[in-house]
């Protein structure tokens, strides 16, 4: 339209072309288009819900299968002590050996991890130093991002030999105290920003009021942050333990493939991950009881481990709306 | 007392003609309106009636029900999940509540500007030439740049952003970037313009300069606008409601409302008394 | 009336504690946090420190493009590192579109009834929970849904279906030649016709002489090399295409991208639902309030805006899936690989399952390269390419950090 009279302040009051006269996408096309492009992220959606009906169902239906099969029932599953498919001459499949190296490994893990995670979140987060947050923020989050395999590694062949070299300590070549202390450091940065969430989560006003009382930085945090945080701070070691429990490279590399229960964690001990991941690197005919055992240990692991998680986000959300 | 006597004087001797002798066409029709979040009922029993092209001012403390109604008018609150509402809300040839109204061809015939200015992260030309896009087909590229100049024009921006339209819309000042949100909301060829307090964010300097935009825009459009600022409600608008816990108190003219109202509740409110 | 005086306690009557004490305890506390934070820098550096001096004397470009052996001095991980290229890219493109579509669905589509407002809850638990599930798990899942298909296709070595395979019997000519004959099925035995026109291996068409037993070959050695005995038998090959499919997927490409699929998709979910999460509300109203249907709004406002965030989190997400070991473990095992992937359904090792199986190695004792080396230096490729992703999310994160309002 007019290209030199467009400087005259008079404006028509008119659009250039009458804006009534362009034609109008179609409404139906649109809403068609619309319905299904809906139904589409529909589908995406409902492949997750899958995902989880295959696993319960896989699951389900293998370890009927192999509970089933001679030699094997529920009951010498949950209440046996000895595990032995691979060895020996009757085979034996109760899990508590195979529970107990879970949680000697996961005791261990945490034990690492939930000092060292905790006390750098809440030094983070109270302290809030700006040279060493620089440092630590990436340090946690290049371990967050290294392979698990890379820590089993390194469980190997520098833990447990520093493990061996101090004078007069017995530790065996597979250990389960090296394989937990490697996988306590894989968990320490998952602890750690959980539980600086929930710090952070605790109102200012609460703060404040502690420091306006005379507290130190350290009465504030520990007497009055902490406290508030607490829940929070459940839930993070629950999700912490939960991924330690879940955690198959680690222990398959530095804990070795002896089911066993014992008392001390210096020996060779075999996690459910663990016992899963040596049957499956291919000693086994794909088609025999000691197969389908693993399905059996793999229910009791998603079950346990979807029993902390669930727990573990409850008490997050929970412990999240109260201060909101 | 004298305020009481004012009153009194106001309801015997009405010195302007009474509001539906105005030979003013209707816009926009509201009858026994209610509307809920849940189960709290935001706004009861509204009747009210906006003139076309008249600016309508909604004041009235805060959380009484005025952007509510406002985000009825073109079905904002469709986002809200818990949102619902029943009554009488009409355009002259459209139920806005209906069942089958298509929210997409309401929104374009009732434009709305919201509180804070809300550009997209795209350069200014795309902000207008967004909506066109939306819902015009076979658009030359002439067409479209006449349509984005004209709307940029009449939104009284043209000036300082000709030479950089190309450029993110988020380098403009806030005064700026609210005159833009009104081009693009005109962009699209709307009957009437929702504004939800348009100048609460901007320094007095650019409030002024979008209050002089609403006067001229009245010309052309039904304007409603909500607004804390009673001052803002007085310079650029025609009629007022005043709404007070979800109940419209009192309407009519805005020189009326201001000088003269006719309930105790407008009078303390518009005299600052409360609010 | 209350005596306010008798009310008022005596604040002089208790001593007051030491301040200096309580400022100390906070200073050693102090301390003692810098201390035990740092443990986790020293760990990490310590970590790293000591995989590069174990695998430094065993890292050469030779390593690196080499394929592996038995023999730790001539041993490289070429074909590693494309079988973890390939999976990589393949479970990107799966998880990628699913993951983001899942979120979008999520986040942009608010449920309007009760009943959709219980599925969206139902699905948002069952998001988080697929997250904590032990990635041995869905190994299981790949194995038995990828791998075998529930046994639904037949066992993976017979296929039941078969995209893009072409079958050949392979025959040796008289004159010592190997020519192809195309079969539709792998069972089919053609039938020797005099005349026929058969490939060679390069795929050239040449006419065949058959002659039939008790007659007289021919003399002429280029007539000899077309020559064929009527009752000659053929073994079978396949020549498979880099489309070449097959159901069910077997220990392949395709299987292992699919299962590591499922070990990243809760985590795409979530980082990409925080990324519209992030979006201002007020960007979305400006673009229905214009009237644009939801689609058009997340299409043309919301993704663009999310588009850096979504980016960061889909990289971090995928180089998890690249040191990812247990399920590709439990999916293929341990696999002795000497050549590239050349398509989908073909065996492949990848690095984390390489470095496992060197790490398990018995150490030898001696002066040269040992399978710690190799792994040790494995490793460090490994980081080296965890790193590069790092550092393009984290420049992706720089690049775009501007407000959006």
């Amino acid at each position: 339209m007019a290209q030199a009279t467009t400087l005259e302040p008079e404006l028509s009051s008119n659009p250039p072309r009458l804006l009534a006269e362009l034609p109008f996408r179609s409404l139906r096309w649109i809403r068609v288009k619309e319905s299904f492009v809906k139904f589409l992220l529909l589908g995406c959606t409902l492949f997750s819900v899958m995902i989880t009906l295959a696993i319960i169902v896989l699951l389900a239906v293998e370890a009927a299968r192999f509970f089933r099969m001679p030699g094997t029932s529920v009951s010498g599953f949950l209440f046996g002590t000895r595990w032995n498919p691979l060895l020996g001459e009757t085979k034996h499949f109760g899990v508590w050996p195979l529970i107990s190296g879970t949680l000697w490994i996961t005791a261990i893990a945490m034990s690492v991890a939930m000092p060292l995670g905790l006390i750098t979140a809440i030094f983070l987060s109270e302290y809030s130093p700006r040279k060493l947050r620089a440092v630590l923020k990436p340090t946690l989050e290049i371990l967050a991002g290294i392979p698990t395999v890379v820590f089993g590694f390194f469980a190997l062949t520098f833990i447990t030999p520093m493990l061996r070299s101090i004078p007069g300590f017995q530790v065996d070549i597979y250990n389960a105290l090296s394989a937990g202390i490697a996988v306590g450091i894989l968990s320490i940065p998952t602890i750690c920003s959980l539980a600086e969430d929930a710090l952070q989560a605790v109102p200012r006003s609460l703060r404040e009021a502690a420091f306006s009382l005379g507290g130190t930085r350290f009465d504030v945090s520990v007497k009055v942050v902490i406290p508030a945080a607490l829940s929070g701070i459940v839930s993070a070691f629950l999700l912490g333990a939960t991924r330690a429990i879940g955690e198959t490279m680690i222990v398959t590399l530095a804990a070795g493939n002896r089911a066993r229960i014992s008392w001390d964690p210096r020996v060779e001990m075999q996690t459910m991950t663990g016992y899963i991941a040596q049957v499956a690197k291919g000693d086994v005919s794909n088609f025999g009881v000691e197969y389908y055992s693993i399905y059996a240990v793999a229910a009791a692991l998603f079950l346990l481990t979807l029993a902390m998680t669930f727990f573990g986000h409850m008490i997050r959300k929970r412990f999240r709306e109260a201060y909101e | 007392m004298s305020q009481i006597e004012l009153v009194n004087l106001s309801r015997q001797q009405p010195v302007v003609p009474a509001v539906d002798a105005l030979p003013l066409k209707m816009m926009i029709t509201i009858r026994d309106f209610n509307a809920w979040y849940g189960d709290f009922q935001a706004l009861h029993n509204l009747t009210l009636n906006i003139p076309e092209k008249q600016v309508t001012a909604f004041i009235g403390p805060s959380g009484c029900g005025k952007s509510t109604l406002l985000r009825w008018i073109n079905r904002m609150n469709d986002v809200v999940p818990t949102a619902h509402a029943a009554g009488t809300l009409e355009l002259p040839d459209l139920d806005i509540l209906g069942r089958t109204t298509d929210v997409v061809a309401l929104r374009r015939r009732i434009g709305i500007v919201f509180q804070k200015p809300n550009p997209f992260p795209k350069s200014i030309y795309d902000n207008v030439a967004f909506g066109p896009r939306l819902h015009f087909r076979q658009m030359a590229r002439r067409d479209l740049d006449d349509l984005v100049e004209w709307s940029l024009r009449k939104a009284a921006v043209w000036d300082e952003v000709k030479d950089r339209l190309r450029q993110s819309a988020l380098s403009l000042s806030g005064g700026q970037q609210q005159r833009l949100c009104i081009a693009r909301t005109i962009a699209v060829g709307p009957d009437v313009l929702l504004m939800d307090e348009p100048c609460s964010a901007l320094d007095p300097a650019s409030t002024a300069r979008v209050e002089d935009l609403i006067f001229e825009l009245r010309e052309q459009y039904t304007i409603v606008i909500v607004t804390h600022n009673m001052h803002q409600a007085a310079r650029v608008s025609d009629r007022t409601a005043f709404f007070y816990e979800g109940r419209i108190v009192e309407d009519g003219p805005t020189n009326f409302v201001f000088t003269r109202p006719k309930q105790k509740q407008t009078e303390d409110y518009v005299t600052g008394r409360f609010g | 009336m209350i005596e306010l005086r008798s009310i008022k306690p005596d604040f002089s009557r208790w001593p007051v504690g030491s301040v200096r004490r309580r400022i100390v305890v906070n200073e050693v506390f102090k301390a003692a946090c810098i201390a035990i934070a740092s443990l986790s820098v020293i760990i990490l550096l310590v970590l790293l420190g000591s995989i590069l001096v174990e695998g430094a004397p065993a890292l050469s470009w030779k390593f690196i493009t080499s394929s592996p052996s038995p023999d730790p001095e001539n041993c490289g991980i070429g074909p590693v590192i494309m079988g973890s290229i390939w999976v990589c890219l393949g479970c990107a493109a799966i998880a990628v579109p699913l993951g983001v579509g899942t979120a979008i669905f999520m986040e942009e589509f608010p449920p309007r009834s009760t009943i959709a407002r219980r599925f969206h809850e139902f699905v948002q638990l069952n998001i988080t929970n697929l997250a904590g599930v032990p990635s041995i798990v869905y190994g299981i899942l790949g194995l038995t849904a990828f791998a075998n298909m529930f046994g639904l296709f037949g066992k993976p070595d017979e296929p039941a279906f078969e995209l893009g395979a072409r079958h050949f019997r392979q025959y040796v000519t008289e004159g010592t030649e190997v020519v192809l004959i195309p079969i539709a099925s792998p069972t089919d035995v053609p039938i020797l016709v005099d005349g026929m026109t058969v490939e060679t291996f390069d795929g050239k068409p040449i006419k065949l002489i058959v002659v039939v037993p008790g007659n007289e070959l021919p003399q002429d050695a280029s007539m000899l090399k077309k020559t064929m005995w009527s009752d000659a038998e053929g073994g079978l090959i396949t020549k498979k295409p880099w489309y070449y499919l097959r159901l069910p997927f077997g220990r392949s490409i395709l299987a292992a991208s699919l299962t590591l699929m499922l070990v990243v998709l809760p985590v795409i979910i979530i980082s990409t639902q925080e990324a519209l999460r992030s979006v201002p509300k007020t960007l979305r109203e400006g673009s229905l309030g214009l009237g644009s249907t939801p689609w058009q709004m997340v299409w043309n406002v919301t993704l663009p805006a999310a588009i850096p965030g979504i980016m960061t989190g889909t990289i971090l997400s995928v180089s998890r899936a690249i040191g990812e070991a247990a399920p590709v473990l439990m999916l293929a095992g341990i696999v002795y690989i000497t050549k590239s992937p050349r398509h989908l359904a073909d065996d492949f090792a990848v690095l984390p399952i390489q470095i496992y199986y060197w790490a398990g190695q018995p150490i030898a004792q001696g002066d040269g390269i040992n399978f710690q080396n190799l792994a040790a230096a494995g490793i460090i490729v490994l980081l080296a390419i965890l790193l590069t992703f790092n550092a393009l999310a984290i420049i992706i994160r720089q690049r775009t950090q501007r407000p959006l309002s």
